[in-house]
């Protein structure tokens, strides 16, 4: 499987979902886990380019994907990608618990659609659930970062976020 | 500079975006389940599917033969671990009934999801798998869930108590005013309403890890908890390990909206078993779990009165409550309800008030504070009331309103419960707010609408409300037999190289102190916010602090923080006067320097101050090295937000469906920091409020089972059910601390689930419906409609 540009190879339990893969063994931890039924999108991430919650997908599914998580959008520098910029310039996180999937979810959205209206923003984040921002702030940055055409911005090389940090002795003994 | 312009970037007032975002953003953020911790074993309790039912044994020995398991435990094989049960700090009487409450139940289970037995494992996942191999015997007990059923006391929750009832709090100063109100009024009203069990849903869910550290005996516990301070003296009393050697840590929390202002089980148990088995222990709730087992909101029955003379003028306002505690008393759960107590009459004069409350005990989760607490239900049951009022005296629900308002110039106002208003100016909310709706064409286009037949109705719903928050001057707290103080600690430090620490006893999780602090900081030291850092959710490093909820934060910390900041300063120059040989009262500071007063060549920058303090060669005599300040702040007085917000609802006849198509908020929370994050608050705080009138509730059915325990029914709504806001604000400072800021963190929850009702009834009420229980879905909205249309046939 290769995630944010770099190539991995684990033997894993069939059971192990690609949430519990990112997070446990590679010691990617921006992808959270929300809830047990798909219903709030925090785990989002790109599978071949197309936005899917990882809480439903085995780890085995994704075998010889090409995964991006949160951590794979920034360039190699740290310079954030145009949709994190737009959430950071209008105020579109709060907790930040629902923020990787939600901008994931906006960058697989953009790529499909690169000039949605407002309501093709509601209705295509309607997957991911925020508890805090009612959603005002983050309609308005998905708005702005369509009109700064990050629909077609590049994802960040694939270098920035392939190294764990902190989680690199996480594999196994994080959970 | 014209009045009108900005604030230069990054000062108190401009719209800085926040310094905490970009680790957030990129999924540098460390949340609790995100930290690796080599060796620790998982927790997973096995938790009670009955409602009510006494335990007669558990057996765990199949359990401890299951793969990866290193121990399991009963409730009754932990009773050794506990000091004492489970803390309830507010016995708000002192004949308030409170059951032991303990981590884990040991004869009875109280409601599913009452946890009965835990096991401890290598991994989460085989912890859980042994959760099957337990077996429990249960003696099912007939469950208690309407809450009038529980206050019959036909079958009792907990035995021992005799009763269902934990208490009767009455506020009533002067009760034959309120009678002589009545007697003599020309017009009264007289509602019951549902205030329907939320369940907080913050998206993080709650976790816990607790390390045992290699050296000096030190317990750290992470936990993802709104309260790390509260916690660490709590954590400390029901183990029995000394306070000084536990040391809570809130990392990255995923939002809390009053859920995780508790002491929880799991903490407690993962703490316990951490000095039982001598390894990290961690615990990670599922979503299931965190809809079962932890608190949930509001959950009360309401009965309120109005008396009013012939012009619609309030005389009196009288009020039952009766309110559903759950099955056990939590941190807080017999107070939530006072918390509105004192606010039932809104913003109107009232010359007479009583207000009184019978909490009783239920076999459902406990309820505490949610986002709100307390006001939010006081404001839902004043606000439907004054509508209906208005339907009575037959003038415009504005109309109503600005009739009752209490008046601009009598502020600070003493109100008939016994509270100080400190500062308000509804009618300039009220207007604006109606101006920016556009109140006077919508009123015509439901006129047009009406007389033409159609069946897509308009509602238009007012919302003017007052709450108290900052909590809190804890005298007041006091006389509420609150078990602790309200006040706030704050140290800012100027380091050598001249960045500046700031430790706070707040605990964020979502509202950006580290932005407000910092700005705060260098607004008053002339430096940048992003050479301020902000410490905070550590009690190693902030060993006080009262933590963060009841929008309390800014006015209590946030002064706590600018007053050392002022602290500092006053060293500084007293250092820098020195060093210039003037006097003090000769310096003047500004742009990050210290000058003498008309000879600006004399002066010395903060940034070598900070240096020749931390030298201490040349100080004035009797003068400390080091520029530090630290301030505990109480505050004398609440402060009081307010504001008054418009909803406006097409509902359709046929469907029941109703739709929210535009929303206008004014809000006056004082002066504001940053207008950015004070948007925000409001903005989500609506969300919410507008959830609980349209479409969430904790659904039980008659044998206590949670019906809504996932996120797939229970509806937290998405972006595509919810409009783009209209937002704005007046300004009141508040005079009870220096900045005159007030809160923002709950008042758009407090403000938006009445305007939203009243534009549901408002809608209908050609159609006869004059009142709905929440959430309106399109079901219960058909069902007023056909009962209104038999009504009349």
């Amino acid at each position: 499987m290769t995630v944010n540009g770099k190539t991995y190879e684990h033997e894993v339990e069939p059971r192990l979902l690609l949430v519990y893969y990112l997070r446990e063994v590679l010691g990617l931890t921006g992808t959270n886990v929300g809830c047990d039924t798909t219903s709030c999108g925090a785990c989002t991430v790109l599978l071949n380019g197309e936005s899917v919650k990882s809480c439903t997908v085995l780890a085995v599914q994704a075998d010889g994907a090409d995964i991006t998580t949160i951590e794979g959008l920034a360039g190699p520098d740290g310079k954030l990608h145009p949709i994190q910029e737009a959430f950071r310039e209008h105020h579109a996180l709060q907790c930040g618990y629902c923020t990787p999937g939600m901008v994931m979810a906006v960058t697989s959205l953009l790529r499909e659609n690169p000039h949605p209206s407002e309501d093709q923003v509601r209705f295509g984040l309607e997957g991911n659930l925020c508890r805090c921002t009612g959603y005002h702030n983050i309609v308005k940055a998905v708005l702005a970062a369509a009109a700064a055409g990050a629909g077609s911005a590049p994802i960040g090389a694939g270098t920035a976020g392939a190294v764990p940090t902190g989680g690199a002795v996480a594999g196994g003994g994080a959970r | 500079m014209s009045a009108t312009q900005a604030p230069a970037a990054g000062t108190v007032g401009s719209r800085l975006t926040r310094l905490e975002d970009p680790a957030l953003l990129t999924g540098e953020g460390r949340y609790v389940d995100d930290l690796a911790v080599p060796g620790a074993l998982h927790l997973a309790v096995l938790r009670s599917p009955y409602a009510h039912a006494r335990i007669r044994s558990v057996d765990t020995s199949a359990a401890l033969s299951q793969p990866g398991v290193v121990a399991a435990f009963s409730g009754a094989d932990l009773q050794q671990e506990w000091a004492s049960p489970m803390p309830c700090a507010w016995p708000v009487t002192p004949d308030m009934k409170n059951p032991p409450h303990y981590p884990l139940a040991v004869d009875t289970a109280c409601y599913v999801g009452d946890g009965v037995a835990a096991v401890v494992a290598e991994t989460a996942e085989q912890a859980q798998d042994a959760l099957a191999s337990i077996t429990v015997d249960y003696e099912e007990l007939p469950a208690v869930v309407d809450l009038e059923d529980a206050a019959s006391d036909r079958v009792l929750v907990h035995e021992s108590l005799g009763t269902n009832t934990s208490y009767v709090w009455e506020l009533n100063p002067d009760p034959e005013a309120v009678e002589r109100a009545f007697a003599g009024a020309a017009h009264t009203v007289s509602e019951r309403y549902v205030q329907q069990r939320l369940i907080p849903s913050a998206m993080e869910t709650r976790g816990v890890c607790v390390v045992p550290q290699p050296y000096g005996g030190e317990y750290t516990l992470y936990s993802a908890t709104q309260i790390p301070h509260i916690l660490k003296i709590m954590a400390g009393l029901t183990t029995g390990i000394p306070e000084s050697k536990v040391r809570v840590v809130a990392p990255e929390v995923g939002g809390g909206f009053g859920s995780k202002l508790n002491v929880y089980a799991e903490e407690l148990l993962c703490l316990a078993l951490a000095r039982r088995l001598r390894r990290p222990v961690r615990w990670r709730e599922e979503r299931t779990e965190n809809a079962q087992a932890t608190i949930q909101g509001r959950g009360q029955v309401q009965r309120i009165e109005l008396a009013a003379d012939s012009e619609g003028k309030l005389m009196a306002v009288r009020v039952k409550l009766l309110a559903d505690m759950g099955a056990y008393l939590q941190l807080v759960t017999p107070g939530i309800p006072l918390l509105g107590g004192f606010l039932y009459h809104g913003v109107y004069h009232t010359p007479a008030y009583s207000f009184s409350c019978q909490s009783v005990f239920t076999t459902k989760t406990p309820t505490d504070a949610y986002r709100g607490a307390g006001r939010p239900e006081a404001t839902y049951a004043i606000e439907r009331a004054m509508d209906a009022l208005a339907r009575k005296v037959g003038v415009d629900p504005a109309e109503i309103r600005r009739r009752n308002f209490i008046p601009t110039e009598s502020f600070p106002y003493g109100s008939t419960p016994g509270l100080v208003f400190d500062s308000g100016n509804y009618p300039a909310a009220l207007d604006k707010a109606l101006q920016l709706v556009g109140y006077e064409e919508l009123r015509a286009e439901q006129a047009r609408r009406r007389s033409a037949g159609e069946t897509k109705h308009l509602g238009i719903g007012i919302s003017s409300y007052v709450e108290m928050c900052g909590l809190a001057p804890s005298r007041v707290l006091a006389s509420l037999n609150y078990s602790a103080g309200g006040w706030e600690a704050a140290t800012v430090r100027i380091l050598p190289t001249s960045k500046v620490q700031v430790v706070t006893g707040t605990s964020p999780h979502g509202q950006g102190h580290v932005t407000s602090w910092s700005m705060i900081v260098a607004d008053k030291l002339g430096i940048s916010p992003e050479d301020v850092e902000v410490i905070h959710g550590d009690t190693a490093s902030s060993p006080h602090g009262m933590d963060t909820y009841g929008s309390r934060s800014l006015s209590v910390g946030g002064t706590a923080v600018y007053l050392a900041t002022e602290r500092v300063l006053d060293k500084a120059k007293r250092i820098a006067a020195h060093q210039l040989e003037a006097a003090e009262e000769d310096l003047e500071f500004s742009g990050g320097a210290f000058s003498v007063r008309g000879s600006p060549e004399r002066s010395m920058p903060l940034a070598t101050v900070a240096f020749e303090a931390f030298t201490a060669h040349n100080l004035p005599e009797g003068t400390e090295p080091t520029l530090e300040a630290s301030v505990t702040w109480d505050p004398p007085n609440f402060t009081f937000p307010f504001g008054t917000h418009v909803a406006v609802v097409e509902v359709e006849e046929e469907t029941g469906r109703i739709e929210l198509v535009k929303y206008v908020a004014v809000d006056d929370c004082g002066n504001q920091v940053n207008p950015l994050l004070v948007e925000g608050q409001v903005h989500g705080g609506i969300a919410q409020g507008v959830a609980q009138a349209l479409w969430e509730e904790a659904v039980y059915d008659k044998d206590g089972n949670l019906l809504s325990a996932t996120l797939a029914d229970y509806l937290v709504p998405a972006a595509s059910e919810l409009p783009s806001y209209v937002t704005d604000s007046t300004v009141t400072p508040s005079p009870t601390n220096p900045m005159g800021v007030k809160g923002v963190g709950e008042a758009g929850t407090i403000a938006s689930t009445p305007a939203v009702m009243n534009a549901v009834v408002d809608a209908l009420s050609p159609l006869g419906v004059t009142d709905l229980d929440m959430p309106a879905s399109p079901m219960r909205v058909w069902e007023a409609i056909s009962r209104a249309r038999q009504g009349r046939n």
